[in-house]
């Protein structure tokens, strides 16, 4: 366990330059992005576009994302999975009211919705993974090699559930997540926000088929989401439907076919695109085997997605509210999404919050410009020491207690990493097991909450009522990721914890997953293994041979030769071929180095607050 | 585990607050986990662990009714969490009376302007407190340590006063 120290400034290997990549994992489209030469751009595949439609369709023997699998949206409909990120981390129970708004079959998998494909049956995180692979596959054509880490963006309300099945999906499609990014918090950044601005920002996110509106505070270096809103079922999508509505009315059609609605869409689409830079647009439809031509004026248009946008308004009036704030108070809007480019939102919006909002940066890749950015960081690439983005946990977690009622143990808002404990007694004699049920949400009762897991404590040493301590760790990691740990204390046993998630894959199904892909089944599953604790095993040399280094002035001289002897024996063991003897290396070395990094870990303290060299101390 | 210690500031109730600031963000600099993303697994998880350390410890330093339990908490004295009753009749009595202007307040004919009045008064109440919290904390002595747990004791009243009137104004405004 050797924390390896870097100076702010300077990364710890600051001569290889690492492949990073930033990716938004959208409900309508997804785009994945990098920094090179020092600029954050979005990747193109190899049809020449970016944005990667988020559909992935299932064929008997095979898997088809983006494009293709659109173009079999309406012939293959209950075999093509559309909006998949709206099933991630939910119960089937919860997925009802969008049963008859998909055209695919929803299907109960142990209280999970899952999908029924000509395929078998298939899991949110499975087809997300699908998604995932691709956009890494098109950036590692593009930048020559395999991602060393990414970071991807879920929005900011997404709860533990939500993000733990999008961690979930990262894993089965092979890749290294450095952090899951709030997206406001991206699009923040790719405006390179978190220099040198302070105060409130809005971030207006008008997608395809959702409305976001979130509020976050800058304040040196800390992004704290203030409060998130919007509409599930708003976006750029109506704005086509109520042009459709119009064209109907022209021509006379009040029942269209598929294959006509498809017509009327794709006119609709046209026509909104060529508003935004002229007054009329001319437009033909077929009707009754003749042309009809017709044209719509902006105004015209306006009047027709007025209703829609003072829809977005008021949201974001409520959001302010929720945040005990008023729209003067706003420094910046930061405009996200497609939709954001109707200049009738844009007028809006600059009314609403007196300002005029940014959209110099294409509002469709700003969140994947903004995961590319923080990517590159994390990776190492940028010699930076003032990127420091703390984020905040957007929902209280609590424990269920008596009679229904919740009690919050760690607060919306507060800045994460964060651990709080929570002591518990039991109540009969010789008990040795108890349950706790967690959750998250702001309301006072269990039920109006998510239900996020059920664990049980197992292994209690059986004392007299009231007699053990059971002291509950719940850590939530700088993801927003919750794990727990329990001890009690008279005895220090360890107890086990059994971790039942609501909504989610326990570890081992994901274990399972993982072996089952097509992903992991053209590669050797022993070799991916082997190569990951290789990969460990460097990380480890490094960090220890840096600190030796560094600090081996903190070690006794039997220390030192014991450590340099575990290193050794690592970097042999790390040529074979032999997991476990590797796995064991790794952890020998971890135990010898526990107790020194302690030591550089309070000289590192000291020597950062009182701003000396480690000599000087 | 010494918050005051690790930020390497003196263990007082009267604290610096821009300099426990800057140094919270010099330590979230060294140790955030986003600094350590390419580092190994122990490392990871060391440096999430040192981050919420470093969280909770600025956290409870910050706001004054934590740091005072802190600082008696290092004194060996531990505030337990159930209500011990008060023997302060005077303390009863203004506590009775400012629960009951606080029902009252949707009745009245100007609740914006008795909001007001009643925040004033908690204002000025928890200010006064404070100032003799810190008056005792500062003596270091048995006494004056217990004297400073019974002022945190009332002080929890006068805040929790004050999220229900922030509640009621809340619910006025909806």
């Amino acid at each position: 366990m050797l924390l390896q120290i870097a100076e702010p400034g300077q990364s710890a290997a600051p001569h290889q330059h690492k492949l990073a990549a930033g990716i938004d994992l959208g409900t309508t489209n997804s785009l994945v992005a990098t920094v090179r030469s020092g600029e954050a751009k979005t990747l193109v595949n190899s049809q020449g576009r970016d944005m990667l439609p988020s559909v992935v369709r299932y064929t008997a023997d095979s898997v088809v994302v983006g494009d293709a699998a659109m173009a079999s949206a309406v012939n293959d409909a209950e075999n093509t999975i559309v909006s998949v990120k709206r099933l991630m981390g939910k119960g089937y129970n919860e997925t009802l009211a969008l049963k008859d708004k998909v055209p695919y079959q929803l299907i109960d998998q142990q209280g999970l919705v899952a999908i029924n494909t000509v395929q078998g049956v298939k899991n949110p995180v499975e087809v997300s993974a699908e998604i995932l692979a691709t956009l890494a596959n098109t950036a590692s054509e593009t930048l020559g090699g395999e991602l060393n880490g990414v970071v991807i963006t879920v929005p900011a309300y997404f709860d533990d559930a939500q993000r733990q099945a999008t961690k979930d999906a990262a894993k089965l499609a092979g890749l290294n997540v450095m952090r899951l990014l709030n997206e406001p918090t991206a699009a923040a950044l790719a405006y390179g926000l978190d220099s040198g601005q302070e105060g409130v920002i809005a971030v207006y996110d008008l997608g395809g088929g959702t409305f976001d509106i979130s509020i976050l505070r800058l304040r040196r270096g800390v992004f704290e989401v203030l409060a998130t809103g919007g509409d599930s079922a708003l976006g750029g999508d109506d704005f086509d439907h109520a042009i459709v509505g119009y064209l109907q009315q022209c021509t006379g059609e009040a029942e269209l076919s598929h294959q006509a609605m498809r017509q009327y869409l794709t006119t609709a689409r046209s026509i909104k695109e060529q508003l935004t830079d002229s007054d009329t647009v001319n437009f033909s439809l077929p009707v009754a085997g003749r042309q009809f031509n017709g044209t719509l004026s902006k105004t015209e248009f306006e009047q027709l997605v007025a209703p829609l946008v003072k829809k977005t308004i008021r949201a974001c009036r409520q959001v302010l509210r929720d945040a005990g704030l008023t729209s003067a108070e706003i420094v910046k809007v930061v405009m996200v999404g497609g939709s954001t480019r109707v200049p009738l939102v844009r007028t809006e919006v600059a009314t609403f919050f007196a300002t005029e909002p940014l959209t110099s940066i294409d509002p469709d890749k700003v969140v994947a410009i903004g995961a590319a950015i923080q990517a590159n960081v994390l990776v190492g690439n940028k010699a930076d020491g003032d990127t420091l983005l703390l984020d905040v946990i957007p929902l209280s977690l609590g424990l269920e207690t008596m009679g229904g009622l919740t009690e919050k143990i760690i607060p919306r808002n507060t800045v994460i990493p964060v651990a709080r404990a929570q002591e518990f007694t039991t109540f009969k004699d010789g008990q040795t097991a108890m349950a706790l049920h967690v959750v998250q949400g702001e309301r006072e009762l269990v039920e109006d909450c998510r239900s996020l897991a059920r664990f049980e404590l197992r292994g209690i040493p059986p004392l007299p009522a009231g007699g053990a301590h059971i002291r509950v760790t719940f850590q939530v990691d700088a993801d927003g990721l919750l794990s727990v740990t329990a001890q009690e204390k008279s005895t220090g046993v360890q107890a086990n914890i059994q971790v039942k998630p609501s909504y989610g894959l326990s570890d081992d199904q994901v274990a399972t997953m993982l072996k089952g892909s097509m992903q992991y089944a053209r590669q050797d599953m022993q070799l991916r293994l082997l190569r990951e604790q290789q990969v460990e095993a460097e990380r480890v040399l490094e960090a220890v041979s840096q600190a030796l280094k560094a600090d081996a002035a903190l070690l006794s001289a039997q220390e030192l030769t014991n450590i340099n002897q575990a290193l050794t024996t690592l970097a042999e063991v790390k040529q074979g071929d032999d997991t476990a003897a590797i796995k064991a290396a790794i952890e020998h070395t971890n135990t010898l180095t526990d107790d020194f990094a302690a030591r550089r870990m309070d000289q590192s303290i000291r020597s950062a607050l009182t701003g000396h060299n480690v000599d000087e101390v | 585990m010494n918050y005051f210690q690790l930020f390497n500031l003196p263990a007082k109730f009267d604290l610096d607050l821009t300099e426990l600031g800057s140094r919270y963000l010099k330590l979230q600099k060294q140790f955030h986990p986003d600094q350590h993303s390419s580092g190994s697994e122990r490392d990871k998880l060391l440096a999430v662990q040192q981050t919420a350390n470093i969280n909770d410890a600025y956290h409870s330093l910050k706001q004054p009714l934590m740091r005072a339990e802190h600082l008696l908490a290092l004194r060996g004295l531990k505030i337990s969490h159930e209500q011990r009753s008060f023997t302060d009749p005077v303390f009863l009595m203004q506590q009775m009376e400012l629960r009951e202007q606080l029902a009252e307040i949707e009745q009245s004919g100007d609740p914006d302007a008795v909001i007001d009045t009643i925040e004033r008064q908690l204002q000025q109440q928890k200010k006064h407190l404070l100032q003799q919290l810190a008056t005792a904390l500062d003596s270091e002595t048995a006494e004056q340590d217990q004297l400073a747990a019974d002022l945190i004791r009332k002080l929890k009243f006068f805040f929790k006063l004050q999220q229900e009137l922030e509640l009621i104004e809340q619910q006025l405004q909806d």
